[in-house]
């Protein structure tokens, strides 16, 4: 008898096993994904694979990284962030126009104090109005152009002496071999990942987004909650800004435009919901990635630029498909 | 006495966006000797047409409770195509444009039908593909219209009434009455308030949906068409933007977000209120600039009013 117990115990827990590795598989279906893509383009392409070209990857890839980490905050909390686009058209022409005229250390603080209080507004808004997010953010995606126009009188703006500046370590410096952006990058999502993950703050935005009602009930604030999601993004907006006008050393007035799409896009690849109360920093880091590396890889087997906006169109909508359809245990929604 | 608040909330017999219509118009007709002249008043209503036009679907699809962002690339690509298939005849160019929208449109109505995806994230996919789409087919060149019949339409009048104006204010006689008085204008408020409902109901929300997607599909590619006649030309990075002015005229309008309120009439009044802004700062050579500045000031100024208003019945955005 006792023996027959055990082996049900054993296929059980062989069972259990299988579940973990299958649920395990389906939670991680971005990172199988990741790895079939870099698969199937190193078949294609020799280049592809190469350490060189997979840093220069993630070098490109690091700014709409960078700014993807602070939106993923927003959404997590609930709300939606559009006017990151503008927002870094606006800190980078800052920080590259008052570079000469203040000096760079003066410009990069200047720029971070009006970046957050950008991000404050916006937080405001969100947070204590209680507007509807993606209006607000339209609206702000709009009026934070009109302000960039403005500042630079609609005149695209650079650093004069370039070659002699520390300015430039931001975007094109680089430690221990390691490119500065992505290490920018890199910390940035770890400290964001791990204030997610193990810190109560953390857990108060989880909740926040994914029930405000529960979450004022059980007496967290949630009006602060969603104000400092802002914040966060903000700052990573003006991280981003600094790399990119480091980078360039100059700006045109219109840099960031588009920029809020293709982060959501990366965002939405990664497969955090729009719904709040989901998602990981990681797991955009990899859908982040994973755009990248199809632009790369298209732009090396020869297809012009703006196919990899074809294919993301598909791969967004397919990645979100499945997902929702592995939920709900079917591929099409019953309704007629 | 007038209920003020019942005023503001949209409840009583005239909307508020058309008293802030008609105030603006009084002070630019007070700060600008040459806004009220006929000829003004109907360039207003061509520069308007365009947006306008995409509004009247955009109205559809968010009293449904959904939303198109990739009305300005559709617009893109039915330009696009209306210019760049010229040779074969005007006709067919114009025709496959609209087809364009119309067959886009449908892939997304379907799209969110079966999969259930959030219209949010198809059109958002959708306005970064078509957008791609087009520079693939445009390999980024702009295409000039050498046929004078189709530049001169975009020119043309009946009388002392441009056509483009005509087309526009047709266009939103038929929607208000397709909105007011059919069984589909009825269903999309249904869908839109309480989906759920509207199933238990019998109404077949998806295909109300799918129809409200190709509507706003059709306009924006004949949108893109008129367009390009007013031009002359298209260049691939035609409609950039134009969702979020039509967003914003939507929402001015007073059509909820959130689904199962707005109209046809307040979005007329939306699109005119911004046509109206836009000209009257030109007029006083307000630098296009702050006209972004003000508009964002202003939509986010009204966001404020309504939500003090309703209180109770934000329900919050449902993405």
């Amino acid at each position: 008898m006792a023996s027959v117990e055990q082996s049900k115990q054993a296929i059980m827990l062989n069972k259990k096993y299988k579940a973990g590795l299958l649920s395990f598989l389906s939670a991680q279906g971005i990172l199988v994904f990741f790895l079939i893509c870099m698969f199937a383009f190193s078949l294609f392409s020799e280049q592809f694979i190469s350490q060189s070209n997979i840093m220069t990857v993630v070098r490109q890839a690091s700014i709409i990284g960078i700014i993807a980490v602070g939106v993923t905050v927003v959404i997590i909390g609930g709300n939606l962030d559009l006017s990151v686009g503008s927002m870094l058209s606006f800190s980078t022409v800052l920080v590259v126009d008052l570079h000469d005229k203040i000096g760079p250390a003066g410009a990069i603080i200047l720029m971070f104090a009006l970046t957050l209080l950008i991000g404050a507004v916006n937080g405001f808004l969100v947070g204590f109005m209680r507007l509807n997010s993606l209006i607000v953010t339209l609206a702000m995606l709009s009026a934070i152009q009109g302000l960039v126009l403005i500042y630079s009188g609609g005149k695209n703006v650079d650093i004069a002496n370039q070659s002699d500046t520390w300015f430039a370590f931001f975007g094109r410096g680089y430690v221990l071999g390691i490119a500065v952006p992505v290490i920018l990058f890199a910390l940035l999502a770890i400290v964001v990942q791990v204030v997610m993950s193990y810190t109560s703050y953390g857990r108060r935005i989880f909740a926040v987004g994914g029930n405000p009602a529960a979450a004022v009930y059980s007496g967290i604030r949630k009006n602060w909650c969603v104000f400092s999601t802002y914040l966060i993004s903000a700052f990573c907006v003006a991280c981003a800004a600094l790399v990119l006008g480091s980078r360039v050393m100059g700006s045109q007035n219109n840099v960031g435009q588009g920029y809020e799409l293709l982060v959501l896009a990366g965002i939405i690849l990664g497969g955090t919901s729009l719904l709040g109360g989901a998602g990981s920093v990681w797991k955009t880091i990899i859908g982040v990635l994973i755009l990248g590396f199809i632009q790369n890889g298209l732009l090396l087997l020869g297809y012009p630029y703006y196919t990899q906006w074809l294919v993301t169109w598909v791969i967004i909508i397919l990645a979100v498909w499945l997902d929702l359809a592995n939920k709900r245990k079917r591929l099409f929604t019953t309704h007629s | 006495m007038i209920n003020m608040k019942n005023f503001l909330k949209g409840s009583g017999f005239i909307q508020p966006i058309w008293v802030f219509v008609i105030a603006i118009t009084v002070f630019f007709s007070v700060m600008s000797e040459y806004f009220l002249s006929v000829g003004n008043l109907s360039n207003i209503l061509v520069q308007t047409s365009t947006i306008g036009l995409i509004a009247l679907g955009m109205t559809y699809v968010m009293i449904n409770g959904n939303i198109d962002l990739s009305v300005g690339a559709v617009l893109g690509l039915a330009a696009s195509l209306s210019v760049g298939l010229q040779d074969y005849g005007i006709t067919i160019a114009v025709m496959a444009a609209l087809a364009s929208g119309l067959v886009l449109g449908a892939i997304n109505g379907l799209i969110v039908w079966k999969t259930g995806v959030n219209a949010f994230i198809v059109t958002l996919g959708a306005m970064i593909g078509v957008r791609g789409l087009i520079f693939v087919y445009t390999e980024e060149q702009s295409f000039y219209a050498t046929n004078f019949a189709f530049s001169d339409f975009g020119t043309a009048s009946i009388g002392p009434f441009p056509v483009l104006a005509i087309i526009f204010l047709l266009c939103t006689l038929v929607m208000h009455l397709v909105l007011k008085k059919t069984g589909h204008g009825r269903n999309t408020f249904a869908v839109g308030g309480n989906p759920e409902a509207a199933l238990d109901a019998g109404i077949r929300i998806g295909r109300h949906m799918m129809i409200n997607f190709i509507i706003v599909g059709g306009f924006a590619a004949l949108a893109g068409v008129l367009l390009a006649t007013q031009m002359g030309a298209a260049t691939p990075n035609l409609g950039r933007d134009y969702e979020l002015w039509t967003i914003t005229a939507v929402v001015l309008g007073g059509t909820k977000l959130t689904g199962g309120f707005g109209s046809i009439t307040g979005t007329l009044g939306g699109v005119l209120a911004i046509g109206i802004l836009r000209n009257g700062m030109n007029l006083m050579q307000v630098p296009a600039f702050y006209v972004l500045v003000i508009l964002g000031v202003i939509l986010i100024s009204v966001l404020i009013i309504d939500q003090r208003l309703n209180v109770h019945a934000s329900k919050g955005v449902s993405i």
